[in-house]
């Protein structure tokens, strides 16, 4: 096995882990070079020092709890490094048959999404030492969450590390801009991934829409680079976004049998005559209401207000022209 | 593995499952394999691996002692990382997102082992676990308490239930009755998934478009050859024999690509995304052409094109008449 190989560096750095754990004194690099067969098989004590180095890191970057302490009281001149047992293991917890339930019901909840990964290691973790088979869901309840934006990842590791992102934004009308953003939380609200934080361009408090994103998202900053307002709403912001203005009364006439969903949200139905209804709706957006009535085609028609009806016949004509063989 | 795994995510994986097989000395290769989701051929490999690995010293007696000839594994002299690692950030927000969202479910039964549950997963997890809360999901809310409770009811009382249900795809409401197989939730929609009788299959019934559901007096088994879609493969996945449509979309159109399942995608150099996609029913995306105001077009099946123009053509006479 060459020492480079992926396989030997995951012999080593589990080499290193065990003879970190099971020392109780911290150790010095002279010692752990010893120790360590394939550290001992280095060329010369520098490149045993940068590799070392570099080995030290991964490990934390894995949540490993490797700690520098001095090998002496009396004199820190020398680092000793030892990983505590006690902060390495996860705590014995011992959960009840209907707590491991909705606990795997949780994990599922990411299936197939980008904390898939995480979830199912987390369970077996928790599960290392219950060895009952895990019983089928017999919640009859499915969580499943979806991540298919590319950027959940990034603003996901940014929102949880609080390390300032920058990315390019793409606006409904298809303007793009580059925008720099502290992220507060990330946030999956009717089905979508939202993310709010302070957009320092325009030094407020922003939402943005993850689907939006295009592109790389750019760590700008160090992790901890700021502090999330205790205050912070994450979804009363979302929810702003999408604030809407007091209801208006519209007329809608409606074929018999058609336009189900309008009718649900009448005010009052009444028929028209055998092929037509007639029906009072309240709306807030006109441009929302007339796409949702544009959709109906031929089945719908707006007979007040006249804002409305306009909107969707101008609606209708971009898609009867769309349609032209190009 | 599609991509090569790297050193230190196999050093991850391997602190993961050296606890695991500890604790189940003597299990079977293949479960095992099937258990940890990775081929037979990998645990082989990291077992190899295991056993040339030990405490300081290295002698003979130092080393893990892996084992699995017989095709049974037994692990030992590994006491060192006999426990698991704690929670990493993205394993405790796995969960903890995960059984809060599953909190906030109106009339949840389990609520109180959701809560014990997190509650010991979050004194477990220490500081991290409150970065997780920045992670939110929040399932639906718009749908009726009493149409998740009722769904639920019949599904445990194994009955059958008859429901007022809107196809908002054909625009047309229906009556059918349906024996009940699972509740779930996916992009924040509640589903019921069940036989239906009318159309002698299994169908997902979306809650917030259930007009009316009443549980009958009737047991609510579904047959036997009733099966039960895979949440995370084919739940909207087209059956072969349906019709397949391609669509021109406009940039301002281009979420149509992300929203709907799309079979293929074709980026133009003018912005332009060329979409194809099967359905079982065209109807809804003629309505989605005719909501999109010129942002979509359809290039194929000609009738389709056809279609959208003449209805939006009458549409538009209605109100040159007026």
């Amino acid at each position: 096995m060459s020492t480079t190989s992926p396989a030997a560096k995951t012999e080593r750095l589990l080499n290193l882990v065990i003879c970190l754990l099971y020392t109780r004194q911290p150790l010095s690099k002279a010692r752990i070079r010893d120790a360590v067969p394939q550290y001992g098989e280095t060329a010369s004590t520098e490149a045993f020092d940068r590799m070392f180095e570099r080995d030290k890191d991964e490990l934390r970057d894995l949540g490993i709890p490797l700690r520098t302490e001095p090998l002496d009281a009396y004199f820190d001149d020398e680092p000793g490094y030892r990983i505590d047992r006690r902060e390495y293991a996860l705590p014995d917890i011992v959960f009840e048959a209907d707590e491991l339930a909705v606990l795997g019901l949780a994990s599922r909840t990411w299936q197939q999404a980008s904390l898939a990964g995480a979830a199912s290691t987390a369970m077996r973790k928790l599960r290392a030492a219950d060895v009952e088979r895990d019983s089928a869901s017999i919640l009859g309840l499915e969580p499943r969450v979806r991540t298919t934006e590319a950027a959940f990842t990034p603003v996901k590791d940014a929102v949880l590390a609080c390390r300032p992102i920058s990315f390019d934004y793409r606006k409904p009308d298809g303007a793009v801009s580059t925008r720099h953003l502290q992220p507060w939380g990330v946030t999956n609200w009717h089905g979508r991934w939202y993310v709010t934080g302070f957009d320092t361009d325009r030094d407020a408090p922003r939402v943005f829409r993850l689907g939006r994103i295009d592109g790389a998202v750019k760590a700008t900053g160090r992790a901890g680079a700021y502090q999330v307002p205790e205050d912070h709403d994450a979804l009363r912001m979302i929810d702003g976004v999408e604030v809407e203005r007091e209801p208006q009364p519209a007329v809608l006439r409606v074929l018999v049998g058609a336009g189900n969903t309008l009718r649900r949200r009448a005010r009052t139905v009444g028929e028209v005559d055998d092929h037509w209804s007639q029906l009072d709706v309240d709306f807030t957006d006109t441009e929302v209401f007339a796409e949702q009535i544009a959709g109906f085609g031929p089945a719908v028609r707006v007979i007040h207000p006249p804002e409305l009806s306009r909107a969707v016949v101008r609606r209708l004509r971009a898609a009867r022209d769309a349609q032209e063989a190009r | 593995m599609a991509t090569p795994e790297s050193a230190t995510a196999r050093l991850s994986r391997l602190l993961t499952m050296v606890p695991w097989l500890v604790n189940r000395q003597g299990i079977d290769i293949d479960e095992a394999a099937a258990e940890l989701g990775v081929p037979r051929t990998q645990i082989e490999a990291d077992l190899s691996l295991l056993f040339v690995c030990g405490t300081p010293g290295h002698l003979p007696d130092d080393l893990i002692e892996a084992e699995w000839e017989e095709g049974r594994v037994y692990l030992r002299n590994a006491d060192t990382i006999a426990r698991p690692l704690r929670l990493g950030i993205d394993e405790a927000t796995a969960l903890i997102v995960g059984l809060r969202a599953l909190a906030a479910v109106p009339g949840l039964g389990e609520r109180e082992a959701v809560d014990r549950a997190l509650a010991k997963l979050t004194e477990a997890t220490g500081e991290s676990a409150q970065a997780t809360s920045r992670v939110q999901v929040k399932l639906a809310g718009s749908v009726a308490d009493e149409t998740l409770a009722l769904a639920r009811e019949a599904l445990s009382a194994r009955r059958r239930v008859h429901l007022r249900y809107l196809v908002a795809a054909r625009d047309e409401a229906t009556e059918r009755d349906v024996d009940p197989m699972r509740v779930f939730n996916i992009d924040s929609h509640w589903y019921l998934e069940g036989w239906c009788h009318r159309a002698q299959d299994v169908r997902l019934f979306r809650l917030d478009r259930i007009e009316t559901i009443t549980l009958l007096d009737h047991d609510g088994t579904p047959p036997a050859q009733a099966r039960a879609r895979d949440l995370d493969t084919d739940i909207f996945t087209p059956a072969p024999d349906d019709l397949q449509v391609t669509l021109g979309l406009a940039p301002q159109a281009a979420w149509v690509a992300e929203y709907y399942p799309v079979q293929e995608l074709i980026q133009g150099t003018d912005g332009t995304l060329t979409v194809t996609l099967r359905t079982a029913d065209s109807t809804w995306v003629r309505n989605l052409v005719w909501r999109l105001a010129g942002g979509a077009w359809v290039i194929e099946p000609e009738s389709l094109r056809q279609e959208v123009r003449a209805g939006a053509e009458e549409a538009l006479a209605a109100y040159e008449e007026s």
